[in-house]
């Protein structure tokens, strides 16, 4: 049986200063995560000159209920919802706590949001007149650099990595698209000036089919082992390939696909499947190149298939697969239902009529706004508005994102978003980690993804490990919080 | 996969014998509709978008990441 699909984003924002483009953005990232952690803590007037961002600062505590400096020397934080917020390779990086399902991933990447949000608020009063700073949720400067969001999923230690790499090329391949976030013009070399609009944001960067790198030549699967679990029974696979996207059907559709089909790898339900892509990197830019989606990759059995062919495949077998049991390990019933209903119309509509999803996916939104205005003021492929239309559509600031503006369409409640900024999700680890922060911080030396360390005062460290992602739970643990007084209480009470 | 594919032209095919079906009228009323949401769009855009394009996105420079 396929293991829980316990999964998360990690994204690498944007960011620049208005006012001032040649300002430094690893100090400009810290400035903005100091600001949102001394507005979310209500300190007013906390000063941030007494700060100082490049101090290890290795089990120091920020003396402050939401959150601790974990260990590095760069500003780095955990939130009482579980994530962590921090700078990384000179971008602010929102990395969303553990969640059950896609559905609720979902939520906490659009939590993610608006803690940005809320930073660049924030961070006004920290800024010389004149001097805004500005995140955006996209993977690409247009001139060469990428920056990653990055999905994690729990997986069986058990199942081979071989097979995964094997049966999952040609879904990551091909899943563009409808997670693909759209681009004006291409910054793969030798190709520039013959692509007007593609799919993919990312698909311009990636050089290899499998290896460990993530920051050059990137692969479509990458191998980092780091489980941040117990290491026998489980594998956390870090996902480098996918958009940064602005819109939730997007952003479902990524994660959800992407969680049945490994949940299928692990029950083998592809193991009689015969499809594997000749040339994987050629073909992931091939099929981002053409918005038209009529270009085909070939198949080392010598078929030529479109990738909405080879989508349609793996969704046929994620039918048959939800008629055995509802796959459970991917959300309840109803979410599940949602999901394969969500991703058949999808495909659907790819297959007839592409423009139908301008509500709905990026990259269909986003041509849309590139076509309608390139038609409505005569403008060439080349006239830096187009890419300006890009680069915007992912400006997150309400006022000036043009993802907004496109209308795109919702499932998630506003308040419910809210709530998941300071909110733990209930059903995974992420509980413990964000419920012990928010009532003993004072007592937490340093947070990790699989352990807390707590500094009672008098004993030495103690650290409590959180090997399994489904324990520490609402269910586990919230009875042993609320009842406990200190966090010697609570130590006492875990028999830690 | 290939029931699949029968499955879904045979949708296909009632889809357009019910759109054959339907008033003419009503389809150039919607695809006008279409029109005016996108330069409903498009004004919206020509407000918002940042004033100097070309400076905008030349000072659009960032660190590579992961």
């Amino acid at each position: 049986m396929a293991i829980t699909k316990v999964c998360g984003i990690e994204t690498e924002y944007g960011i620049s200063v208005l006012g001032s483009p040649d300002a430094n953005p690893i100090s400009v990232s810290s400035v903005l995560i100091n600001a949102y952690v001394s507005e979310a803590a209500g300190r007013v007037g906390w000063d941030f000159e007494t700060e100082s961002p490049g101090n290890d600062a290795r089990g120091f505590s920020f003396e402050t209920p939401v959150n601790v400096e974990m260990e590095t020397h760069l500003v780095n934080t955990v939130l009482t919802n579980g994530a962590r917020l921090y700078v990384d390779h000179a971008h602010p990086e929102y990395s969303s706590p553990e969640c059950i399902s896609p559905r609720q991933a979902l939520m906490y990447d659009k939590a993610g949001e608006e803690v940005l949000k809320r930073a660049m608020k924030a961070s006004k009063r920290f800024m010389p007149p004149g001097q805004e700073i500005v995140v955006y949720k996209n993977n690409s400067d247009g001139k060469g650099n990428s920056y990653g969001c990055h999905e994690n999923y729990m997986m069986d230690r058990s199942v081979p990595f071989a097979k995964i790499v094997k049966q999952l090329t040609p879904f990551f391949v091909t899943r563009q698209i409808f997670c693909g976030a759209g681009k004006v013009g291409t910054e793969a070399p030798g190709s520039q000036g013959a692509v007007r609009f593609q799919l993919s944001q990312r698909a311009d960067f990636f050089e290899e089919e499998v290896g460990l790198e993530t920051t050059l030549k990137r692969p479509i699967i990458n191998t980092r082992d780091e489980p941040h679990a117990d290491a026998t029974r489980f594998r956390r696979l870090h996902v480098i390939i996918g958009d940064a996207n602005v819109s939730e059907i997007s952003t479902l559709l990524k994660l959800g696909s992407t969680a049945i089909v490994l949940s299928m790898i692990e029950d083998g339900m592809l193991d009689e499947v015969e499809l594997q892509i000749l040339s994987p990197v050629y073909a992931l830019r091939k099929v981002s190149f053409d918005p038209g989606l009529k270009a085909t990759v070939d198949t080392t059995d010598g078929r030529s298939m479109t990738a909405l062919e080879v989508q349609w495949s793996f969704f046929d077998v994620a039918k048959k697969y939800f008629e055995r049991d509802g796959i459970p390990s991917v959300g309840t019933l109803e979410e599940v239902t949602e999901l394969l209903e969500l991703w058949e119309d999808t495909l659907t509509s790819l297959e007839s009529d592409p423009m139908a999803l301008r509500r709905r996916l990026d990259w269909v939104a986003k041509m849309n706004l590139v076509d309608g205005y390139k038609e409505r003021h005569s403008l060439g492929w080349d006239d830096p508005k187009l890419a300006a239309i890009d680069l915007q559509y992912h400006d997150i600031r309400p006022e000036k994102s043009l993802a907004l503006r496109a209308g795109l369409e919702t499932l998630l409640d506003s308040k419910e978003v809210g709530a998941a900024v300071f909110e733990p999700p209930k059903e995974t680890r992420a509980y413990f980690r964000g419920k012990c922060l928010e009532k003993f911080g004072d007592s937490i030396a340093a947070a990790n993804w699989d352990s807390l360390i707590f500094d009672t005062g008098k004993d030495p460290l103690r650290r409590v490990p959180m090997m399994d992602p489904l324990k520490g739970t609402f269910n586990h643990v919230d009875g042993l919080i609320q009842k406990s007084n200190s966090a010697l209480e609570l130590l006492e009470g875990l028999g830690a | 996969m290939v029931e699949r594919e029968q499955k879904r032209k045979s949708q296909t095919q009632r889809d357009s014998e019910e759109l054959h079906e339907e008033d003419v009228q009503a389809k150039n009323e919607s695809a006008e509709k279409l029109k005016a949401d996108l330069d409903d769009l498009l004004d919206e855009i020509d407000e918002v978008l940042e004033e100097n394009a070309e400076e905008f996105v030349r000072n659009y420079v960032q660190k590579g990441g992961q």
